[in-house]
């Protein structure tokens, strides 16, 4: 899939010309949306336990450094290796290292979205590592060769009859079966024995708890679990936002984690790793990869208070018309598009003009990030430093220059009048890129200023 | 300077001033209907709850449900007799790839949300919960805590090298959200609740 031309509106204009898969897509997402809601309405104190845990992650950004460092002496006293990697470069070399350094050339992993991040598995792959994702969702992405379209569900965006086509060609299954529940079990036969066999496996990490060095990893299916206690080496990869001060506060978290992705009450599994089990190797690798600069950022540090339920996507009426693929990048929706603007801001300046600014993501984020406000403030910044497509900044230069000045604007007005009510096709055509995101309004008769003049002695 | 140096000095440099932590006490739960909100929850999230008044009525059911192809192991002594007893011995969770069904003991329960809390001493092998087909857990319901705050008041202090909560069979809704229970682990989850 070559994405890396097109911008986000371009890549929802491809995903848009099946307006069935649209609609599905929408209704969907919209329908976990709901169930959110009737999980979160059961709780009365939502909103304090949201307060709260917005709270804590304040506290954990002002007092980074320290938890760290916290965190890192007593995972070490534990038993755990911790690893610290500046970028994402940092972070493959580290893992390709401890794989090599044992001789191991197959390795499982469990979600991660941190590797999607920094594209570990082309990494590994290119130097001969094989890897296996084991959650279904990523299996079915990697199968396809695609990335995941949502940091929760990563194959929402695919229909059942073509997981039953992957299935049929990589693992054998009958042509023409699509059953959720057959193509569940043959996964999970599948995986079994990639679980039994592998020597390493990686997993990502929810939070990590200063106060005990231990890490925390939720899963519905069991996978990470599956793989780390099989395997003679655990990798975990964290990104250093994930630090939490006090195990206590884990309760604050997994109470609003899955009520806000999915509407479960708590994912299946909660699995606390402290100590490597006997015999068993445990790694902690620490990536920055701009997060340390997007925490020098005053308006967009919120953003590192992320624990990457999705809600916000769920929600999202642009996402959800829209696709994950559309981003362009690892982490999609409303979140992912004021998170990659500070990894590259020219490739993603597209994403911070791919929403509404409803501001729905807002008012369902967990931990209280102003999602829609810096959307809305990345605009500003990406507008200064010129990264705007070029047609948008000469219309916003031409819109400034008309703004300006009374005679200029009623002068436009007039002509804009003119021209939509007498040849709207000279507006209404794929030449001008303001029509293309946008319906045209109806042409009033005259404008306000007109109506005004005319009516004012009555 | 290496790379630990150089992240712990850009995040000093970057970090906001100190915001103090909140207190989260008042998010305390309170103590009506822990049982019966218990077995609703986990019923609800695919599990199933079988209310029995001691560790009698438990091998009764055990010994009257058992299959002689079926491989069936226990964590809990008081059960060693009937079926083959998971020691510390039992090294290698690959060992224990052809369980069928496992018995062991969670130290409490968690009404709001219907999980168990399992530790490294209670399950001896990290794999087992797992790699299971059939997982039944014994809990008392002297033990069921309303909330997760609660849970984490008990377990602040505690030393374990590896803990989970559970809650329900595994399960996954990847293909188009259709709920497929058994996705790599234990395709049923039962509690017996005893007391």
């Amino acid at each position: 899939m070559n994405t890396a031309t097109k911008d986000h509106a371009e890549l929802a204009g491809d995903f848009n010309k099946d307006i069935d898969r649209v609609d599905w897509h929408d209704e969907t997402l919209w329908w976990i949306r709901q169930k959110r809601d009737i999980a979160v309405h059961k709780l009365p104190e939502w909103e304090l336990l949201r307060e709260t845990a917005s709270q804590i992650k304040n506290n954990v950004l002002s007092n980074l450094n320290n938890y760290l460092q916290q965190f890192e002496a007593n995972a070490q006293s534990n038993g755990i290796v911790v690893h610290w990697a500046a970028d994402a470069q940092e972070h493959n070399a580290i893992v390709l290292a401890l794989l090599k350094k044992n001789g191991i050339t197959q390795m499982v992993k469990s979600k991660s979205m941190l590797t999607e991040e920094c594209h570990l598995n082309e990494h590994l792959e290119a130097n001969g590592i094989g890897v296996i994702d084991s959650d279904l969702g990523e299996r079915i992405v990697q199968l396809a060769k695609e990335m995941p379209s949502h940091i929760v569900l990563p194959c929402i965006h695919k229909k059942k009859e073509e997981i039953g086509e992957l299935f049929h060609i990589h693992l054998n299954t009958p042509k023409g079966n699509a059953d959720p529940q057959f193509l569940t079990e043959t996964a999970r036969q599948h995986l079994r024995d990639t679980f039994l066999t592998r020597k390493a496996a990686l997993t990502g990490v929810n939070f990590a708890v200063a106060e005990t060095g231990e890490f925390v990893v939720c899963t519905n299916e069991g996978n990470a679990d599956m793989g780390a206690h099989l395997a003679d080496i655990h990798i975990a990869s964290m990104g250093i936002e994930k630090i939490i001060p006090e195990r206590k506060h884990l309760g604050v978290f997994l109470r609003l984690l899955t009520r806000s992705a999915t509407g479960q009450p708590i994912t299946t599994y909660s699995s606390h790793f402290v100590k490597p089990r006997e015999g068993q190797e445990m790694h902690i690798i620490m990536v920055d990869n701009g997060r340390s600069i997007q925490l020098g950022r005053e308006d967009f540090r919120n953003s590192l208070k992320c624990i990457r339920c999705g809600a916000c996507m769920n929600t999202c009426p642009v996402y959800r018309r829209s696709g994950g693929h559309s981003y362009h990048y690892a982490i999609s929706g409303p979140i992912g598009s004021i998170l990659a603007p500070n990894l590259d801001m020219e490739k993603y300046a597209d994403l911070p003009f791919a929403s509404t600014l409803c501001g729905s993501c807002t008012n369902v984020c967990p931990v209280k990030i102003d999602i829609h406000d810096q959307l809305y403030k990345w605009r500003q910044v990406i507008v200064q430093k010129g990264y705007v497509p070029a047609a948008k900044k000469a219309s916003m230069q031409a819109m400034a220059w008309v703004l300006a000045s009374p005679g200029k604007y009623h002068m436009a007005g007039k002509a804009a009048r003119f021209t939509m009510k007498l040849v709207p096709f000279a507006v209404n055509n794929q030449l001008n890129p303001w029509y293309k995101h946008r319906d045209m309004p109806k042409v009033p008769q005259q404008s306000f200023g007109e109506w005004y003049d005319k009516n004012r002695d009555n | 300077m290496n790379s630990r140096d150089e992240i712990l000095q850009a995040v000093s440099q970057n970090q906001p001033t100190f915001a103090a932590l909140p207190n989260v006490d008042m998010l305390l739960g309170d103590n009506t209907d822990l049982v019966a909100k218990f077995i609703s929850t986990l019923t609800a999230i695919g599990g199933k709850v079988i209310p029995v008044k001691s560790m009698g009525d438990v091998r009764y059911l055990l010994l009257s449900d058992m299959a002689a192809d079926i491989r069936e192991v226990t964590t809990v002594p008081l059960l060693g007799d009937i079926m083959e007893l998971i020691t510390k011995k039992t090294k290698q969770g690959h060992s224990l790839e052809n369980v069928d069904k496992a018995i062991i003991e969670a130290s409490f329960a968690v009404a709001e949300n219907g999980a168990v809390w399992v530790t490294e001493n209670k399950v001896l092998v990290r794999a087992l919960p797992f790699i299971c087909q059939h997982l039944s857990v014994i809990v008392h319901t002297s033990n069921i805590l309303p909330t997760m705050h609660e849970a984490y008041k008990l377990i602040a202090n505690d030393k374990y090298g590896f803990g989970t909560f559970i809650a329900g069979p595994s399960k996954t809704a990847d293909i188009e959200q259709s709920l497929v229970l058994g996705a790599h682990g234990p395709r049923t989850m039962t509690i017996y609740l005893m007391g």
